[in-house]
C-alpha cells in the first residue's frame, strides 16, 4: 500500500505524489481559512469568563493553515523535492475510479429511488461488471441483500430508511 | 414521505392534484395507511425522548393505532433539525412532533427560520414543571435565604447549572436574576441528568431541573426543593422523600419570587394536514392519556397535566411564543439579524 | 458476606428458563445491531425498549443489558474483518485487528477481542457487586475541570506515538477537531461553522466520518491492488480458539491495566471510547513489543477490547446508584427504568434488591452466555472473508451507505461519507494519520466543553486544572504521557554519554 520506490529505469506514468500533496494541503489550507472565516464571524478571543465560541476553532484553522504549509513547503524545499514518485498509477487510478464512479452513481439513485431500489440495482452492477457473474445470479443476490435488508430494518427494528424523491416502493405501504 | 414530499417540492404539479386527492380523502375518520414517525427534536434519554418512547410503548401495548409509530430523535442544532423536517414536510399525515421549549428558543436565538406557525398544532399533552434545586449540604431552606445568600456572595460567585445554552434553564436563570436582583454565572450541560449529578457533586450551586430529572437524588436526600415556577402548587400529595411530597414544595411566588414558567410538552404535525387527521392524532392522545401506565408517568414526573387542543391550544402556544420573545429579548439572547 | 447472599438470590432470580431465553435473544441481536453499523447500541436498546414493556421489569432490564453486552460483542467484528468500526470504542480495535485479519490471522484476532471483552466485563462486574457503594461516590468528584482533565489525559496518552510527518499528524488532529466544532455551541448557542447550510446544524458525526475513512477507504485501497480482499487464507475451525487461548495469559499486565482503566472510566463517566483509546496508548508504551503495535499484535486487541468493555459495563454503575448514565446506552435504559416505574438512584439498591441482584446476575450470565455464542460463531466470521471481492465490496458499500444514513436519518450524511472515503483512500497513500483524526472528532466537543465550562466556574483562570488533588494528579499524568517520548530519548542520551 506504501508508494513504491521507483528504481530509476522505468517510471510508470500515473499521478505524481508531489501533485497528490499538493492538492490536499491546499484542500486543508482552504478548509483552514474558512474555518478562521467563521471563527472570527464568532468572536475567537479570550474574554472574562473564558474562551468565545470562535476561540478554539480560530486556533484549529491557524494550526491546520501551518501545518498544510509546513507540507508544502517540504514539497517545494524538502529533501525529496527531486524524486519522482508516483500516487497512483494510471491503471490503478482506472481501478479505483471503477468502484468509485458507480458508487457515486449509487449514492445519486439513494437519493432518487430510494435504498432498497438502488442496492439492487448497484449489486448487481457491481457484480456483472466487475465480477463477471452472470445476470441472474446477480439480481437474485441484490434482491435477496435489499429484502433482508428491508425485514431487518423497516419490519423488524422499526427504522425507515431513506425512500428517494420518487419513492418507487409506495404502493407496498411504506 | 412519497407523495406528500414530492408535493412540498412543489416538482410535479400533476402528482400534486392526485396528492391532494389522497390527502383529504374521504370525509369519515381517517387512519394512518403506513407507520407514523414520531420525531424527538432533542437526543435519546431526555425528557421529551423519554415521553415519546412511552408513548411509543403505550400505543403498542394497548393497541391503540392499527401502524406503528416510529420515534425518530433529531436533535441537530438544538433541535432545529427536528423542526425544519416537518415544516418541509406540509401535508404528511404520517409524521408528528414532540416539543419542548425549543420551538420557541431555538429559532430565536439561531435564526434558523422556523416558527409554530409552519406546523399544526395538535395537542399539549403537559406542561413540565420548573424546581428550583440546592445540594441538601447547604443551609439554605427557603428561596430567599438562599438568594440573599447569593446576593451577599456577590455577582457571578454563585453558579447555576442548565441545560443548553438560551434555552428555558437560562431563560429561568436571567427571569429568577432579574426578580432578585442577583447575578448567577450560568453554566451549560448537555443533559439534565448531568445537571442534577453535579448539584449532588457540588460543582454547581443550584439547578432548575424538571422534577423528574433530580427526582433521584432528592428521594436520597442530596438534593432540596426550594420552590417551583409554576403558578400553583403541584397537585400531587403522595410522600416522594420520607418527609415532602410534590406538593409540600412551595410556589416561587408565595417565596418570594415573582416569576412562573412552565414548560410545554406539545404534538405538532406539518401545516396542510386536513382535521380529519388532526381529530384521528387527538383521539389517539385522548387513549394515551386514559391509560394506567402515562397516569404513572405524570405522577412520578410531577407534571402539570393540562390537556389543550384546537383554538385553545394555538392561542396557548401563541401566547407562549410572545412571553418568550420578551424574555429571550430582555435576556439578549434573540439572534442577531 | 452480604453481597454474596445478594448475588445468589440474583442468580436464582435471573436463572429462570424464561430469562434464559430472553438473554439469548438479546445477545444475537445486540451482536446484530453491534455488526450493523448505524445501529448502535444505545439505538438498538431505544428501539427495542417498548416491546419490554409486557415483561416484568426484571426479564426486560436483562434482556435489554444482555443485547448490550452483545453489540459490544459485535462491535469488533467489522473492525477486525473490513476495518469498518461499528462503535467508537471498537475504532482502536481496528489498528491492529484489522492487519491481523489481512495477515490471515482473523479467527485470532476475534477470538482475542472476544476473550478480552469478556474479562475486562467480567472484572467490571465484580467490582460492581462488592465495591458499587465505595465506588459510586467517586463519580460524584467529576466536575467540568475533572472532566476536561480526563480528555486531556486521554489525548496525551495516545499521541506522539505516531511515526508519520509531524506535519501531517497535526493537522489530521486538527482536522478532526474542526469537524467535530461543526454545529451547536453547547456554551453559548451559537451555530458554528454551518455557513448558513442548515443541513450541517447536527455536525458530523463520528459514524459517519469513520464509516468513510476506513470502511469505503480501505475498499478504495483494496481495489487498487486488484480486486481482494486479503486474509483468504484464514483457518475456520474451532481449535483456532483454544490455539489462541494458550498465547493469552501472557498479555495479563496488559489485561489488569486496561481492566482497572476501563472500569475508571466507566465510572467517572468518561465512557468506553475515551478508556480504548488510552488503554491502547498506554499499552504501546509500556509493552515491550511497543513499537511493533499497528502491525498485527494481539495485544493491541487486548488492551482497547477489555478496556472498552470493563468501561461499557462500569458505566452502569453510576447509573443504577446514582441515575447518572455513563453512557449514551445507559441513558437509554435509564428512561426504561423510569417508564417501568422503577427510580434509579441511590435508593435503588435499598427499594429493589430483587431488581438491582437479578441485574448484576445477568451480568455475569450474560457474558458467558454471550461469549460462548460469539465463540462459537468464529469460524463463521473468519469464513466472511472467503467470500469473493466483488459479492462483498458491493454489499459492504451498501450497509455502508444505510449506516451513513441511519444515524441522523439523512441522506446527506451518505454523500458525507462517499467524501470522507475519498480522503480517507488519499491521507492513507498520504501517510496522513487517520488516528488522531478521529480521536479529535469523537471527543473534541466534549473536551471542549468542559474546559469552557470549567472556565465559567473559575471566570476564566486556568489554574483551576490544578485546584484539587484529583484533577491536579489526572493534568500530571496527562503531562507526564505527553514527554514519556521525550524523557525515553533522554534517558538513552544519558546512558550513551555516560557510557
Amino acid at each position: 500500500m506504501e508508494d513504491k520506490q521507483v528504481s530509476g529505469e522505468v517510471v510508470p506514468s500515473g499521478i505524481s505524489v508531489r501533485a497528490a500533496e499538493i492538492a490536499v494541503a491546499i484542500f486543508l489550507l482552504t478548509l483552514g481559512g474558512l474555518v478562521m472565516y467563521d471563527s472570527v464571524r464568532l468572536g475567537f478571543r479570550w474574554v472574562g469568563d473564558g474562551p468565545q465560541a470562535g476561540y478554539f476553532p480560530f486556533y484549529i484553522a491557524l494550526f491546520i493553515c501551518v501545518s498544510s504549509l509546513g507540507v508544502l513547503g517540504q514539497v517545494f524545499f524538502g529533501k525529496g523535492r527531486g524524486e519522482h514518485k508516483v500516487f497512483v498509477e494510471w491503471a490503478q487510478l482506472k481501478l479505483v475510479l471503477s468502484v468509485l464512479i458507480p458508487a457515486t452513481v449509487y449514492v445519486f439513485g439513494i437519493q432518487m429511488i430510494g435504498i432498497y431500489v438502488a442496492s439492487v440495482a448497484y449489486i448487481a452492477f457491481f457484480m456483472v461488471w466487475l465480477g463477471k457473474y452472470p445476470w441472474f445470479k446477480s439480481v437474485l443476490l441484490g434482491i435477496a441483500v435489499s429484502i433482508a435488508t428491508f425485514m431487518m430494518f423497516e419490519i423488524w427494528f422499526k427504522v425507515p430508511l431513506f425512500k428517494g424523491a420518487f419513492n418507487p416502493l409506495s404502493f407496498i405501504g411504506y | 414521505m412519497g407523495i406528500q414530499r414530492v408535493l412540498s417540492r412543489g416538482l410535479l404539479p400533476l402528482v400534486a392534484a392526485f396528492g391532494l386527492v389522497a390527502v383529504s380523502g374521504p370525509a369519515a375518520a381517517w387512519e394512518p395507511t403506513k407507520s407514523v414517525e414520531f420525531i424527538i427534536p432533542a437526543g435519546t434519554g431526555g425528557g421529551a425522548d423519554q415521553m415519546a418512547r412511552l408513548v411509543q410503548g403505550i400505543v403498542a401495548k394497548h393497541n391503540l393505532m392499527k401502524q406503528a409509530l416510529i420515534p425518530v430523535n433529531k436533535s441537530g442544532g438544538a433541535g432545529a433539525e427536528g423542526f425544519l423536517e416537518v415544516k418541509a414536510a406540509k401535508g404528511d399525515p404520517h409524521k408528528i412532533i414532540i416539543t419542548l421549549s425549543n420551538l420557541f428558543t431555538t429559532p430565536m436565538a439561531t435564526g434558523v427560520p422556523f416558527n409554530w406557525k409552519d406546523l399544526t398544532p395538535v395537542a399539549m399533552l403537559s406542561l413540565d414543571n420548573f424546581v428550583l434545586w440546592v445540594n441538601s449540604e447547604d443551609p439554605y431552606k427557603t428561596p430567599k435565604e438562599y438568594l440573599d445568600a447569593v446576593k451577599k456572595a456577590g455577582p457571578n460567585a454563585f453558579k447555576m447549572g442548565g441545560t443548553g445554552s438560551k434555552q428555558e434553564d437560562q431563560i429561568i436563570t436571567v427571569a429568577i436574576e432579574k426578580a432578585a436582583g442577583v447575578k448567577f454565572t450560568y453554566i451549560p450541560f448537555k443533559g439534565g441528568g448531568a445537571v442534577a449529578t453535579q448539584l449532588v457533586g457540588k460543582h454547581i450551586n443550584s439547578s432548575v431541573n424538571n422534577p423528574i430529572e433530580a427526582v433521584a437524588q432528592w428521594r436520597a436526600g442530596s438534593l432540596r426543593a426550594l420552590c417551583v415556577f409554576d403558578d400553583q402548587r403541584m397537585p400531587y400529595k403522595d410522600k416522594v422523600t420520607t418527609t415532602q411530597s410534590w406538593n409540600d414544595i412551595p410556589t416561587c411566588k408565595e417565596a418570594g419570587i415573582p416569576m412562573e414558567y412552565v414548560m410545554l410538552r406539545g404534538i405538532f404535525m406539518p401545516a396542510g394536514v386536513s382535521p380529519d387527521v388532526v381529530a384521528f392524532y387527538i383521539d389517539l392522545f385522548n387513549k394515551v392519556r386514559a391509560t394506567p401506565e402515562w397516569k404513572k408517568f405524570m405522577e412520578d414526573g410531577a407534571f402539570n397535566q393540562t390537556f389543550m387542543t384546537g383554538k385553545g391550544y394555538a392561542d396557548w402556544v401563541a401566547k407562549a411564543e410572545s412571553l418568550h420573545r420578551d424574555l429571550m429579548k430582555e435576556a439578549g439572547f434573540l439572534a442577531k439579524p | 458476606m452480604e453481597e454474596i447472599n445478594a448475588l445468589f438470590h440474583g442468580f436464582s432470580v435471573a436463572l429462570t428458563p424464561f430469562n434464559l431465553m430472553l438473554m439469548v435473544i438479546g445477545i444475537v441481536l445486540g451482536v446484530l445491531i453491534g455488526v450493523l453499523p448505524g445501529l448502535g447500541g444505545a439505538n438498538g436498546i431505544a428501539i427495542l425498549l417498548p416491546l419490554t414493556f409486557t415483561m416484568p421489569p426484571t426479564s426486560a432490564v436483562i434482556m435489554l443489558s444482555c443485547i448490550y453486552w452483545g453489540a459490544l460483542f459485535g462491535g469488533a467484528i467489522t473492525s477486525i474483518l473490513f476495518n469498518i468500526p461499528g462503535e467508537p470504542w471498537s475504532v482502536a480495535t481496528t489498528f491492529d485487528g484489522y492487519p491481523m485479519a489481512q495477515q490471515g490471522k482473523a479467527g485470532e484476532a476475534l477470538t482475542t477481542a472476544f476473550t478480552s471483552s469478556f474479562i475486562g466485563a467480567f472484572f467490571a462486574v465484580v467490582m460492581i457487586t462488592f465495591l458499587a457503594p465505595l465506588v459510586a461516590k467517586f463519580a460524584l468528584q467529576f466536575g467540568p475541570p475533572e472532566f476536561f482533565s480526563v480528555f486531556f489525559l486521554t489525548f496525551c496518552s495516545f499521541i506522539g506515538m505516531g511515526k508519520e510527518p509531524p506535519f501531517k499528524i497535526v493537522a489530521a488532529m486538527m482536522l478532526g477537531f474542526a469537524l467535530a466544532a461543526v454545529g451547536i455551541d453547547t456554551v453559548t448557542g451559537q451555530l458554528r461553522l454551518i455557513f448558513g447550510w442548515h443541513e450541517l446544524m447536527r455536525g458530523f458525526d463520528f459514524l459517519i466520518a469513520v464509516i468513510g475513512l476506513f470502511g469505503i477507504g480501505e475498499i478504495l485501497l483494496s481495489m487498487e491492488e486488484g480486486l481482494s480482499f486479503q486474509g483468504r487464507t484464514a483457518k475456520i475451525n474451532m481449535r483456532i480458539v483454544i490455539e489462541t487461548w494458550k498465547k493469552l495469559p501472557k498479555f495479563w499486565l496488559t489485561s489488569l491495566r486496561s481492566c482497572i482503566i476501563g472500569c475508571w472510566m466507566g465510572i467517572t463517566p468518561g465512557g468506553a471510547t475515551p478508556a480504548s483509546f488510552m488503554s491502547y496508548g498506554v499499552a504501546k508504551r509500556m509493552s515491550p513489543d511497543g513499537t511493533k503495535f499497528g502491525t498485527g499484535m494481539p495485544e493491541g486487541i487486548v488492551a482497547p477490547e477489555t478496556a472498552a468493555h470493563a468501561a461499557g459495563t462500569a458505566a452502569l454503575l453510576p447509573m443504577l446508584s446514582l441515575g447518572i448514565p455513563g453512557s449514551p446506552t445507559a441513558a437509554v435504559l435509564l428512561g426504561g427504568l423510569l417508564i417501568w416505574g422503577l427510580q434509579p438512584g441511590p435508593l435503588l439498591f435499598v427499594e429493589q434488591k430483587d431488581f438491582v441482584w437479578g441485574l448484576i446476575a445477568s451480568m455475569y450470565l450474560g457474558n458467558i452466555v454471550g461469549l460462548i455464542i460469539v465463540l462459537t460463531c468464529v469460524p463463521l466470521f473468519a469464513a466472511i472473508l472467503r467470500i469473493p471481492f466483488s459479492i462483498v465490496a458491493p454489499v459492504i458499500i451498501v450497509i455502508c451507505a444505510i449506516g451513513a444514513f441511519t444515524v441522523n436519518n439523512a441522506m446527506l450524511d451518505i454523500w458525507f461519507m462517499l467524501l470522507f472515503g475519498v480522503m480517507g483512500y488519499a491521507f492513507k497513500k498520504l501517510s496522513y494519520p487517520l488516528a488522531p483524526l478521529v480521536l479529535a472528532l469523537v471527543l473534541g466537543d466534549q473536551a471542549e466543553d468542559a474546559f469552557r465550562q470549567s472556565m465559567l466556574i473559575s471566570q476564566g483562570d486556568v489554574r483551576v486544572f490544578f485546584s484539587n488533588g484529583l484533577v491536579g494528579s489526572i493534568m500530571a499524568l496527562g503531562l507526564l504521557m505527553l514527554f514519556w517520548p521525550l524523557i525515553g530519548k533522554l534517558k538513552a542520551a544519558l546512558r550513551n554519554s555516560g557510557a
